[in-house]
Protein backbone atom coordinates (compact mmCIF):
# COMPACT_ATOMS: atom_id res chain seq x y z
CA UNK A 1 0.00 0.00 0.00
CA UNK A 2 1.21 3.49 -0.84
CA UNK A 3 1.93 5.57 2.08
CA UNK A 4 1.08 9.01 0.81
CA UNK A 5 -1.29 10.44 -2.22
CA UNK A 6 -3.23 13.48 -3.32
CA UNK A 7 -6.42 12.52 -2.78
CA UNK A 8 -7.91 9.72 -0.33
CA UNK A 9 -10.93 7.82 -1.04
CA UNK A 10 -12.62 6.08 1.80
CA UNK A 11 -14.93 3.63 0.48
CA UNK A 12 -14.43 1.38 -2.30
CA UNK A 13 -18.71 1.94 -3.13
CA UNK A 14 -20.02 2.76 -6.50
CA UNK A 15 -19.62 6.34 -5.76
CA UNK A 16 -15.90 6.26 -4.35
CA UNK A 17 -15.28 4.50 -7.90
CA UNK A 18 -16.73 6.48 -9.79
CA UNK A 19 -15.04 9.72 -8.83
CA UNK A 20 -11.42 7.83 -9.18
CA UNK A 21 -12.27 6.59 -12.23
CA UNK A 22 -13.25 9.73 -13.62
CA UNK A 23 -10.34 11.49 -12.17
CA UNK A 24 -8.09 9.19 -13.66
CA UNK A 25 -9.74 9.66 -16.88
CA UNK A 26 -8.90 13.68 -16.50
CA UNK A 27 -5.11 12.92 -15.91
CA UNK A 28 -5.37 12.71 -11.79
CA UNK A 29 -4.21 9.20 -10.08
CA UNK A 30 -2.56 10.00 -7.27
CA UNK A 31 -5.44 8.37 -5.42
CA UNK A 32 -5.66 5.59 -2.80
CA UNK A 33 -9.25 3.77 -2.60
CA UNK A 34 -9.42 2.36 1.22
CA UNK A 35 -12.67 -0.32 1.41
CA UNK A 36 -13.21 -2.19 4.33
CA UNK A 37 -14.02 -5.22 2.81
CA UNK A 38 -14.47 -6.70 -0.97
CA UNK A 39 -15.65 -4.77 -3.85
CA UNK A 40 -19.71 -4.75 -3.75
CA UNK A 41 -19.65 -5.35 -0.19
CA UNK A 42 -21.67 -2.29 0.86
CA UNK A 43 -25.05 -1.05 -1.13
CA UNK A 44 -23.84 -1.00 -4.34
CA UNK A 45 -23.29 -4.86 -4.10
CA UNK A 46 -26.66 -5.16 -2.22
CA UNK A 47 -29.06 -2.99 -4.11
CA UNK A 48 -31.68 -3.58 -6.82
CA UNK A 49 -30.11 -1.87 -9.81
CA UNK A 50 -32.71 0.52 -10.55
CA UNK A 51 -32.12 3.36 -12.59
CA UNK A 52 -35.02 6.07 -13.09
CA UNK A 53 -35.81 9.23 -14.38
CA UNK A 54 -38.72 9.74 -12.91
CA UNK A 55 -37.99 12.54 -9.63
CA UNK A 56 -39.96 15.50 -8.01
CA UNK A 57 -36.89 17.39 -7.94
CA UNK A 58 -35.47 18.95 -11.48
CA UNK A 59 -31.72 18.40 -10.53
CA UNK A 60 -32.02 14.33 -9.33
CA UNK A 61 -33.98 14.23 -12.84
CA UNK A 62 -31.58 16.09 -14.62
CA UNK A 63 -28.92 14.31 -12.85
CA UNK A 64 -30.14 11.11 -13.88
CA UNK A 65 -30.85 11.84 -17.40
CA UNK A 66 -27.05 12.08 -17.43
CA UNK A 67 -26.34 9.16 -15.84
CA UNK A 68 -28.65 6.75 -17.75
CA UNK A 69 -26.52 8.08 -21.39
CA UNK A 70 -23.26 7.00 -19.05
CA UNK A 71 -24.64 3.53 -18.38
CA UNK A 72 -25.43 2.93 -21.88
CA UNK A 73 -21.84 2.94 -22.23
CA UNK A 74 -20.56 1.82 -19.72
CA UNK A 75 -20.28 -2.07 -20.64
CA UNK A 76 -18.33 -0.84 -24.11
CA UNK A 77 -15.85 1.71 -22.28
CA UNK A 78 -14.95 -0.96 -19.33
CA UNK A 79 -15.66 -4.81 -20.68
CA UNK A 80 -17.71 -5.74 -18.14
CA UNK A 81 -21.11 -6.22 -19.29
CA UNK A 82 -23.40 -4.17 -17.10
CA UNK A 83 -26.51 -5.96 -18.42
CA UNK A 84 -28.39 -2.40 -18.37
CA UNK A 85 -32.19 -3.60 -19.87
CA UNK A 86 -34.42 -0.37 -20.56
CA UNK A 87 -37.71 -1.99 -19.62
CA UNK A 88 -39.04 0.96 -18.08
CA UNK A 89 -40.56 1.64 -14.30
CA UNK A 90 -43.88 1.92 -13.89
CA UNK A 91 -45.46 3.39 -11.04
CA UNK A 92 -48.54 3.14 -9.02
CA UNK A 93 -50.80 6.03 -7.55
CA UNK A 94 -53.73 4.73 -5.49
CA UNK A 95 -54.97 8.43 -4.11
CA UNK A 96 -55.52 12.00 -5.15
CA UNK A 97 -52.94 12.84 -3.39
CA UNK A 98 -50.28 10.55 -4.60
CA UNK A 99 -52.41 10.80 -8.28
CA UNK A 100 -52.32 15.01 -8.21
CA UNK A 101 -47.80 14.05 -7.48
CA UNK A 102 -47.25 12.19 -10.32
CA UNK A 103 -49.03 14.61 -12.57
CA UNK A 104 -46.71 17.30 -11.18
CA UNK A 105 -43.56 14.91 -11.42
CA UNK A 106 -44.62 14.44 -14.99
CA UNK A 107 -44.81 17.79 -16.06
CA UNK A 108 -41.37 18.13 -15.12
CA UNK A 109 -39.92 15.87 -15.95
CA UNK A 110 -41.12 15.96 -19.56
CA UNK A 111 -39.72 20.16 -19.75
CA UNK A 112 -36.37 18.59 -18.74
CA UNK A 113 -36.56 15.73 -22.03
CA UNK A 114 -38.03 12.50 -20.20
CA UNK A 115 -40.65 10.95 -22.03
CA UNK A 116 -42.92 10.31 -19.07
CA UNK A 117 -46.30 10.03 -19.56
CA UNK A 118 -49.59 9.33 -17.34
CA UNK A 119 -51.19 5.66 -17.71
CA UNK A 120 -55.05 4.82 -16.99
CA UNK A 121 -54.76 1.05 -15.21
CA UNK A 122 -56.13 -0.28 -18.23
CA UNK A 123 -53.01 1.15 -20.18
CA UNK A 124 -51.02 -0.20 -16.96
CA UNK A 125 -52.49 -3.69 -17.45
CA UNK A 126 -51.09 -3.32 -21.40
CA UNK A 127 -47.78 -3.56 -20.25
CA UNK A 128 -47.76 -5.69 -17.47
CA UNK A 129 -50.65 -8.41 -18.06
CA UNK A 130 -51.84 -9.42 -15.30
CA UNK A 131 -51.36 -6.29 -13.23
CA UNK A 132 -53.87 -5.89 -10.34
CA UNK A 133 -54.99 -2.21 -10.68
CA UNK A 134 -57.78 -2.69 -8.70
CA UNK A 135 -57.58 0.63 -6.14
CA UNK A 136 -55.30 2.50 -8.62
CA UNK A 137 -55.61 5.87 -9.73
CA UNK A 138 -53.42 6.71 -11.94
CA UNK A 139 -49.85 5.44 -13.29
CA UNK A 140 -46.81 7.00 -14.79
CA UNK A 141 -44.43 5.16 -17.14
CA UNK A 142 -41.15 6.05 -18.38
CA UNK A 143 -40.01 3.37 -21.15
CA UNK A 144 -36.27 4.54 -20.79
CA UNK A 145 -35.99 3.72 -17.10
CA UNK A 146 -34.49 0.71 -16.54
CA UNK A 147 -32.43 -2.20 -14.13
CA UNK A 148 -28.69 -3.02 -14.26
CA UNK A 149 -26.54 -5.56 -12.72
CA UNK A 150 -24.65 -3.68 -9.80
CA UNK A 151 -21.76 -6.32 -9.14
CA UNK A 152 -20.06 -5.63 -13.06
CA UNK A 153 -20.55 -1.98 -13.24
CA UNK A 154 -18.66 -1.56 -10.16
CA UNK A 155 -15.42 -4.03 -11.03
CA UNK A 156 -15.61 -1.92 -14.31
CA UNK A 157 -15.12 1.05 -12.61
CA UNK A 158 -12.80 -0.40 -10.39
CA UNK A 159 -10.53 -1.80 -13.38
CA UNK A 160 -10.54 1.28 -15.14
CA UNK A 161 -9.22 3.39 -12.62
CA UNK A 162 -6.38 0.63 -11.62
CA UNK A 163 -5.73 1.26 -15.22
CA UNK A 164 -5.28 4.59 -14.88
CA UNK A 165 -2.94 4.47 -12.02
CA UNK A 166 -5.24 4.33 -8.79
CA UNK A 167 -4.51 2.19 -6.46
CA UNK A 168 -7.12 -0.24 -4.72
CA UNK A 169 -6.88 -1.67 -1.42
CA UNK A 170 -9.57 -4.02 -0.43
CA UNK A 171 -10.29 -5.61 3.58
CA UNK A 172 -8.40 -2.15 4.61
CA UNK A 173 -10.79 -0.57 7.22
CA UNK A 174 -9.89 3.47 7.93
CA UNK A 175 -9.67 3.44 11.81
CA UNK A 176 -8.79 7.40 11.87
CA UNK A 177 -8.36 10.33 10.63
CA UNK A 178 -5.13 12.40 11.89
CA UNK A 179 -5.95 16.12 11.94
CA UNK A 180 -3.41 19.21 12.88
CA UNK A 181 -5.34 22.30 13.14
CA UNK A 182 -7.70 22.48 9.95
CA UNK A 183 -5.48 20.54 7.85
CA UNK A 184 -5.68 16.37 7.39
CA UNK A 185 -2.05 15.02 7.86
CA UNK A 186 -2.99 11.07 7.06
CA UNK A 187 -5.85 8.53 6.97
CA UNK A 188 -5.01 5.40 9.52
CA UNK A 189 -5.63 1.95 8.74
CA UNK A 190 -5.53 -1.54 10.18
CA UNK A 191 -2.62 -1.86 7.53
CA UNK A 192 -0.92 1.46 7.97
CA UNK A 193 -0.84 4.99 7.37
CA UNK A 194 -1.62 6.95 4.22
CA UNK A 195 -0.49 10.70 4.33
CA UNK A 196 -2.84 13.13 2.26
CA UNK A 197 -4.28 16.73 2.60
CA UNK A 198 -7.64 15.21 0.86
CA UNK A 199 -9.92 12.91 1.90
CA UNK A 200 -13.24 12.33 0.36
CA UNK A 201 -16.32 10.32 2.67
CA UNK A 202 -17.62 7.69 -0.01
CA UNK A 203 -18.21 6.18 3.30
CA UNK A 204 -22.28 5.16 2.01
CA UNK A 205 -24.09 4.11 5.50
CA UNK A 206 -20.85 4.35 7.33
CA UNK A 207 -20.27 8.13 6.14
CA UNK A 208 -21.08 9.18 9.48
CA UNK A 209 -18.46 7.61 11.21
CA UNK A 210 -15.70 8.14 8.92
CA UNK A 211 -17.00 11.85 9.56
CA UNK A 212 -16.65 11.82 13.56
CA UNK A 213 -12.74 10.39 12.56
CA UNK A 214 -12.44 13.72 10.98
CA UNK A 215 -14.48 16.13 13.78
CA UNK A 216 -17.31 16.69 11.96
CA UNK A 217 -21.10 15.42 12.36
CA UNK A 218 -22.88 14.73 9.55
CA UNK A 219 -26.97 14.68 10.21
CA UNK A 220 -26.84 11.20 7.56
CA UNK A 221 -28.36 7.98 9.16
CA UNK A 222 -28.01 4.93 8.19
CA UNK A 223 -31.55 2.42 7.66
CA UNK A 224 -31.33 -1.05 7.03
CA UNK A 225 -33.00 -2.01 3.67
CA UNK A 226 -34.17 -5.43 2.99
CA UNK A 227 -34.22 -7.24 -0.50
CA UNK A 228 -35.25 -10.59 -2.28
CA UNK A 229 -34.81 -12.82 -5.01
CA UNK A 230 -36.36 -15.50 -6.63
CA UNK A 231 -35.46 -18.09 -9.24
CA UNK A 232 -35.41 -17.08 -12.77
CA UNK A 233 -37.85 -16.77 -14.76
CA UNK A 234 -38.88 -16.92 -18.57
CA UNK A 235 -38.70 -12.69 -19.88
CA UNK A 236 -41.95 -11.23 -18.91
CA UNK A 237 -42.05 -8.22 -17.07
CA UNK A 238 -40.86 -5.43 -18.70
CA UNK A 239 -41.13 -2.58 -16.55
CA UNK A 240 -39.79 -1.97 -13.22
CA UNK A 241 -43.06 -2.53 -10.78
CA UNK A 242 -43.85 0.23 -7.92
CA UNK A 243 -46.46 0.72 -5.91
CA UNK A 244 -46.53 4.52 -4.15
CA UNK A 245 -48.17 3.83 -1.50
CA UNK A 246 -46.33 0.73 0.46
CA UNK A 247 -43.12 1.58 -1.38
CA UNK A 248 -43.12 -2.06 -2.92
CA UNK A 249 -40.97 -2.01 -6.07
CA UNK A 250 -39.75 -5.21 -8.02
CA UNK A 251 -38.64 -5.86 -11.60
CA UNK A 252 -36.84 -9.10 -13.58
CA UNK A 253 -33.27 -9.29 -13.95
CA UNK A 254 -31.33 -10.15 -17.24
CA UNK A 255 -31.03 -13.68 -15.51
CA UNK A 256 -34.61 -13.86 -15.12
CA UNK A 257 -35.01 -13.17 -11.51
CA UNK A 258 -37.31 -11.25 -10.21
CA UNK A 259 -35.89 -8.95 -7.42
CA UNK A 260 -37.65 -6.27 -5.29
CA UNK A 261 -38.31 -5.02 -2.05
CA UNK A 262 -40.66 -2.42 -0.26
CA UNK A 263 -40.72 0.41 2.43
CA UNK A 264 -40.88 -0.19 6.03
CA UNK A 265 -42.40 2.89 8.40
CA UNK A 266 -41.57 0.92 11.26
CA UNK A 267 -37.71 0.37 10.79
CA UNK A 268 -35.58 2.22 13.08
CA UNK A 269 -31.92 3.47 12.08
CA UNK A 270 -29.72 1.03 12.81
CA UNK A 271 -26.43 -1.17 11.63
CA UNK A 272 -27.93 -4.24 11.16
CA UNK A 273 -27.82 -5.88 7.85
CA UNK A 274 -29.78 -9.02 8.98
CA UNK A 275 -32.82 -10.26 7.38
CA UNK A 276 -36.39 -10.38 8.39
CA UNK A 277 -39.64 -12.51 8.60
CA UNK A 278 -41.66 -9.52 8.18
CA UNK A 279 -39.89 -8.16 5.58
CA UNK A 280 -40.56 -11.57 3.70
CA UNK A 281 -44.36 -11.34 4.93
CA UNK A 282 -44.72 -8.18 3.47
CA UNK A 283 -43.34 -8.11 0.65
CA UNK A 284 -44.46 -11.55 -0.53
CA UNK A 285 -48.23 -9.99 0.06
CA UNK A 286 -47.95 -7.00 -1.66
CA UNK A 287 -45.92 -8.42 -4.74
CA UNK A 288 -48.72 -11.03 -5.41
CA UNK A 289 -51.65 -8.29 -4.72
CA UNK A 290 -49.83 -6.18 -7.25
CA UNK A 291 -49.04 -9.27 -9.77
CA UNK A 292 -51.07 -12.60 -8.58
CA UNK A 293 -48.84 -14.87 -11.03
CA UNK A 294 -46.24 -14.48 -8.90
CA UNK A 295 -47.54 -16.42 -6.31
CA UNK A 296 -45.99 -19.39 -7.48
CA UNK A 297 -42.81 -18.05 -7.52
CA UNK A 298 -39.70 -19.49 -5.76
CA UNK A 299 -37.77 -17.02 -3.37
CA UNK A 300 -34.80 -18.11 -3.46
CA UNK A 301 -32.43 -15.34 -1.06
CA UNK A 302 -33.41 -12.39 0.85
CA UNK A 303 -30.36 -9.79 2.07
CA UNK A 304 -30.17 -6.15 3.18
CA UNK A 305 -28.08 -3.44 3.09
CA UNK A 306 -27.53 0.38 3.97
CA UNK A 307 -29.63 3.13 2.91
CA UNK A 308 -27.46 6.49 3.86
CA UNK A 309 -30.30 8.63 4.13
CA UNK A 310 -30.51 12.07 4.83
CA UNK A 311 -33.32 15.06 6.35
CA UNK A 312 -34.26 16.06 2.86
CA UNK A 313 -33.41 12.83 0.85
CA UNK A 314 -30.67 14.38 -0.83
CA UNK A 315 -26.97 14.12 -0.77
CA UNK A 316 -24.45 16.09 1.04
CA UNK A 317 -21.94 16.76 -1.22
CA UNK A 318 -18.94 19.20 -1.39
CA UNK A 319 -16.64 20.51 1.56
CA UNK A 320 -17.06 21.12 5.39
CA UNK A 321 -16.88 23.98 7.53
CA UNK A 322 -14.03 22.82 10.08
CA UNK A 323 -11.50 20.88 8.28
CA UNK A 324 -9.93 21.74 4.88
CA UNK A 325 -9.91 18.77 1.46
CA UNK A 326 -12.44 17.19 3.75
CA UNK A 327 -14.91 15.88 1.13
CA UNK A 328 -18.13 14.41 1.32
CA UNK A 329 -20.22 12.54 -1.28
CA UNK A 330 -22.93 10.59 0.45
CA UNK A 331 -26.02 10.38 1.53
CA UNK A 332 -27.47 8.96 -1.18
CA UNK A 333 -30.44 6.87 0.25
CA UNK A 334 -31.63 4.07 -2.21
CA UNK A 335 -30.76 5.89 -5.50
CA UNK A 336 -26.59 6.53 -5.48
CA UNK A 337 -26.48 3.97 -7.79
CA UNK A 338 -27.84 5.86 -10.67
CA UNK A 339 -26.77 9.06 -9.47
CA UNK A 340 -23.20 7.01 -9.57
CA UNK A 341 -21.74 7.94 -13.03
CA UNK A 342 -22.82 11.71 -13.66
CA UNK A 343 -21.52 12.63 -9.45
CA UNK A 344 -18.49 10.82 -9.97
CA UNK A 345 -17.99 13.05 -13.49
CA UNK A 346 -18.97 16.23 -11.66
CA UNK A 347 -17.08 15.66 -8.59
CA UNK A 348 -14.21 14.94 -10.59
CA UNK A 349 -14.36 18.25 -12.07
CA UNK A 350 -15.02 20.13 -9.16
CA UNK A 351 -11.96 18.43 -7.27
CA UNK A 352 -9.84 19.71 -10.44
CA UNK A 353 -11.21 22.99 -10.46
CA UNK A 354 -12.28 22.73 -13.68
CA UNK A 355 -15.86 23.24 -13.05
CA UNK A 356 -17.94 24.42 -10.26
CA UNK A 357 -21.41 22.75 -10.81
CA UNK A 358 -23.92 23.85 -8.54
CA UNK A 359 -24.93 20.82 -6.59
CA UNK A 360 -21.65 20.89 -4.38
CA UNK A 361 -22.72 24.30 -2.99
CA UNK A 362 -26.67 24.02 -3.26
CA UNK A 363 -26.14 20.29 -1.59
CA UNK A 364 -23.26 21.29 0.90
CA UNK A 365 -23.59 20.31 4.21
CA UNK A 366 -24.48 23.86 5.04
CA UNK A 367 -27.86 23.75 3.39
CA UNK A 368 -29.17 22.43 6.70
CA UNK A 369 -27.98 25.68 8.51
CA UNK A 370 -30.30 28.16 5.62
CA UNK A 371 -32.94 25.34 5.15
CA UNK A 372 -33.13 26.28 1.73
CA UNK A 373 -33.22 22.57 -0.19
CA UNK A 374 -36.84 21.77 -1.99
CA UNK A 375 -37.01 18.08 -0.17
CA UNK A 376 -36.95 14.66 -2.67
CA UNK A 377 -40.31 13.62 -2.45
CA UNK A 378 -40.86 10.60 -4.65
CA UNK A 379 -38.50 8.33 -2.44
CA UNK A 380 -39.26 4.50 -1.96
CA UNK A 381 -37.80 2.13 0.11
CA UNK B 1 -11.34 -33.48 -21.74
CA UNK B 2 -13.28 -33.98 -18.90
CA UNK B 3 -14.65 -30.98 -17.13
CA UNK B 4 -14.45 -30.32 -13.55
CA UNK B 5 -17.78 -28.95 -12.24
CA UNK B 6 -18.11 -26.62 -8.94
CA UNK B 7 -21.51 -25.34 -8.58
CA UNK B 8 -24.44 -27.55 -10.70
CA UNK B 9 -27.27 -24.69 -10.55
CA UNK B 10 -24.97 -22.49 -11.96
CA UNK B 11 -22.79 -24.29 -14.14
CA UNK B 12 -19.54 -22.69 -12.80
CA UNK B 13 -16.30 -25.18 -13.61
CA UNK B 14 -13.05 -25.00 -12.13
CA UNK B 15 -11.81 -23.08 -15.08
CA UNK B 16 -14.23 -20.50 -14.34
CA UNK B 17 -12.58 -20.33 -10.81
CA UNK B 18 -9.54 -19.73 -12.28
CA UNK B 19 -10.85 -18.14 -14.91
CA UNK B 20 -11.88 -15.41 -12.22
CA UNK B 21 -8.92 -16.05 -10.09
CA UNK B 22 -6.77 -14.70 -12.46
CA UNK B 23 -9.15 -12.00 -13.42
CA UNK B 24 -8.41 -10.36 -9.95
CA UNK B 25 -11.22 -11.96 -7.50
CA UNK B 26 -9.11 -13.44 -4.92
CA UNK B 27 -11.49 -13.86 -1.93
CA UNK B 28 -14.46 -16.25 -1.71
CA UNK B 29 -17.07 -13.68 -1.52
CA UNK B 30 -15.74 -11.78 -4.84
CA UNK B 31 -15.11 -15.00 -6.93
CA UNK B 32 -18.76 -16.35 -5.77
CA UNK B 33 -20.14 -13.18 -7.58
CA UNK B 34 -17.80 -13.03 -10.49
CA UNK B 35 -18.29 -16.72 -11.71
CA UNK B 36 -21.99 -17.06 -10.38
CA UNK B 37 -21.18 -20.28 -7.66
CA UNK B 38 -23.67 -20.48 -4.81
CA UNK B 39 -25.97 -17.79 -6.43
CA UNK B 40 -28.89 -20.59 -7.98
CA UNK B 41 -31.04 -22.96 -6.62
CA UNK B 42 -29.40 -24.30 -3.33
CA UNK B 43 -27.59 -21.28 -2.56
CA UNK B 44 -24.17 -22.31 -2.07
CA UNK B 45 -25.18 -25.89 -0.07
CA UNK B 46 -23.17 -28.18 -2.42
CA UNK B 47 -20.80 -25.78 -3.83
CA UNK B 48 -19.54 -23.48 -1.81
CA UNK B 49 -17.14 -26.46 0.46
CA UNK B 50 -15.33 -27.18 -3.00
CA UNK B 51 -15.21 -23.52 -4.39
CA UNK B 52 -13.32 -22.91 -0.72
CA UNK B 53 -11.38 -25.74 -1.29
CA UNK B 54 -9.87 -24.83 -4.83
CA UNK B 55 -9.51 -20.53 -4.00
CA UNK B 56 -7.27 -22.17 -1.04
CA UNK B 57 -5.02 -24.17 -3.60
CA UNK B 58 -4.82 -21.35 -5.73
CA UNK B 59 -3.39 -19.33 -2.98
CA UNK B 60 -1.49 -21.45 -1.70
CA UNK B 61 -2.84 -22.75 1.05
CA UNK B 62 -4.31 -19.65 2.76
CA UNK B 63 -7.53 -20.01 4.65
CA UNK B 64 -10.46 -18.78 2.93
CA UNK B 65 -13.07 -18.83 4.86
CA UNK B 66 -11.83 -17.44 7.92
CA UNK B 67 -14.97 -14.82 7.48
CA UNK B 68 -17.33 -17.83 5.20
CA UNK B 69 -20.29 -15.80 3.25
CA UNK B 70 -23.28 -15.57 5.14
CA UNK B 71 -25.76 -17.59 5.31
CA UNK B 72 -29.00 -16.09 4.73
CA UNK B 73 -32.96 -17.34 4.44
CA UNK B 74 -34.14 -19.06 2.44
CA UNK B 75 -33.35 -22.60 3.91
CA UNK B 76 -35.13 -24.18 0.49
CA UNK B 77 -36.82 -22.17 -2.26
CA UNK B 78 -40.12 -21.71 -1.33
CA UNK B 79 -43.12 -19.98 -2.95
CA UNK B 80 -43.91 -16.46 -2.20
CA UNK B 81 -47.32 -17.17 -1.68
CA UNK B 82 -45.86 -19.26 1.54
CA UNK B 83 -45.05 -16.53 3.59
CA UNK B 84 -48.03 -14.48 2.23
CA UNK B 85 -50.91 -16.24 4.04
CA UNK B 86 -52.26 -17.21 0.77
CA UNK B 87 -52.78 -20.45 -1.49
CA UNK B 88 -51.09 -21.54 -4.19
CA UNK B 89 -53.18 -21.38 -7.42
CA UNK B 90 -53.54 -25.01 -8.11
CA UNK B 91 -52.38 -26.31 -5.18
CA UNK B 92 -54.23 -29.06 -3.08
CA UNK B 93 -54.08 -27.43 -0.06
CA UNK B 94 -56.94 -25.63 1.80
CA UNK B 95 -57.10 -22.89 3.64
CA UNK B 96 -57.82 -24.13 7.45
C1 LIG C 1 -31.37 -3.19 -0.75
C2 LIG C 1 -30.98 -1.93 -1.48
C3 LIG C 1 -31.59 -1.62 -2.69
C4 LIG C 1 -31.22 -0.46 -3.39
N1 LIG C 1 -31.77 -0.23 -4.63
C5 LIG C 1 -31.26 0.78 -5.39
C6 LIG C 1 -31.67 0.96 -6.73
O1 LIG C 1 -32.52 0.21 -7.24
N2 LIG C 1 -31.12 1.96 -7.45
C7 LIG C 1 -30.16 2.79 -6.94
O2 LIG C 1 -29.69 3.69 -7.63
N3 LIG C 1 -29.75 2.66 -5.66
C8 LIG C 1 -30.28 1.66 -4.88
N4 LIG C 1 -29.84 1.52 -3.59
C9 LIG C 1 -28.91 2.51 -3.03
C10 LIG C 1 -27.50 2.31 -3.57
O3 LIG C 1 -27.12 0.96 -3.41
C11 LIG C 1 -26.56 3.23 -2.80
O4 LIG C 1 -27.05 4.54 -2.79
C12 LIG C 1 -25.17 3.24 -3.44
O5 LIG C 1 -24.70 1.94 -3.67
C13 LIG C 1 -24.24 4.01 -2.53
O6 LIG C 1 -22.93 3.84 -2.96
P1 LIG C 1 -21.76 4.29 -1.99
O7 LIG C 1 -20.51 4.05 -2.76
O8 LIG C 1 -22.04 5.64 -1.48
O9 LIG C 1 -21.90 3.33 -0.72
P2 LIG C 1 -21.42 1.83 -0.48
O10 LIG C 1 -21.58 0.99 -1.68
O11 LIG C 1 -22.07 1.37 0.76
O12 LIG C 1 -19.88 2.01 -0.27
C14 LIG C 1 -19.33 2.53 0.90
C15 LIG C 1 -18.15 1.68 1.22
O13 LIG C 1 -17.44 2.25 2.30
C16 LIG C 1 -16.83 1.21 2.98
N5 LIG C 1 -16.42 1.65 4.33
C17 LIG C 1 -17.23 2.05 5.33
N6 LIG C 1 -16.53 2.34 6.43
C18 LIG C 1 -15.23 2.10 6.11
C19 LIG C 1 -14.01 2.21 6.83
N7 LIG C 1 -13.98 2.59 8.11
N8 LIG C 1 -12.86 1.88 6.19
C20 LIG C 1 -12.87 1.48 4.88
N9 LIG C 1 -14.00 1.37 4.17
C21 LIG C 1 -15.16 1.68 4.76
C22 LIG C 1 -17.90 0.15 3.03
O14 LIG C 1 -17.36 -1.13 3.26
C23 LIG C 1 -18.56 0.28 1.68
O15 LIG C 1 -18.10 -0.68 0.73
C24 LIG C 1 -30.24 0.41 -2.84
C25 LIG C 1 -29.66 0.11 -1.61
C26 LIG C 1 -30.01 -1.05 -0.93
C27 LIG C 1 -29.37 -1.35 0.38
Amino acid sequence: MKDRADLVIIGGGVIGLSLAYHLAKMGFSDIVILEQGYLCFGASGRNGGGVRQQWSTEDHIELSRQSVAMFRNLSRETGYNIWFRQGGYLFLARNAEMAAQLEQNVKLQNRVGIPTRLLSPAEAQGLVPGLNTQGVEVCSYNGSDGVLFPWPAVWGMAEMAKQLGVEINTFTRVTDIDIKGRTIAKVLTDRGAVATQRVVNAAGGWSWQIARMAGCELPNKPYRHEILVSEPLRPFLHPMVSDLSDGTYFSQTMRGEICGGISDPEEGSSMSTSSSFRFLNRMCQSMIHLLPTLAGVKILRQWAGYYDVTPDGNPILGKVNEVDGFIQLNGFGGHGFMLAPIVGKLAAEWVLRKSEHPIFSKYNLNRFKSGEVKKESLVIG
Amino acid sequence: MAKTIICRCEDVSLEDLIEGFRAGFHDLESLKRYTGFSTGFCQGKSCTAHAARFLSALRGGDDVVADPPRTRPLLHPTSAASFAGQITPGSDRKPT
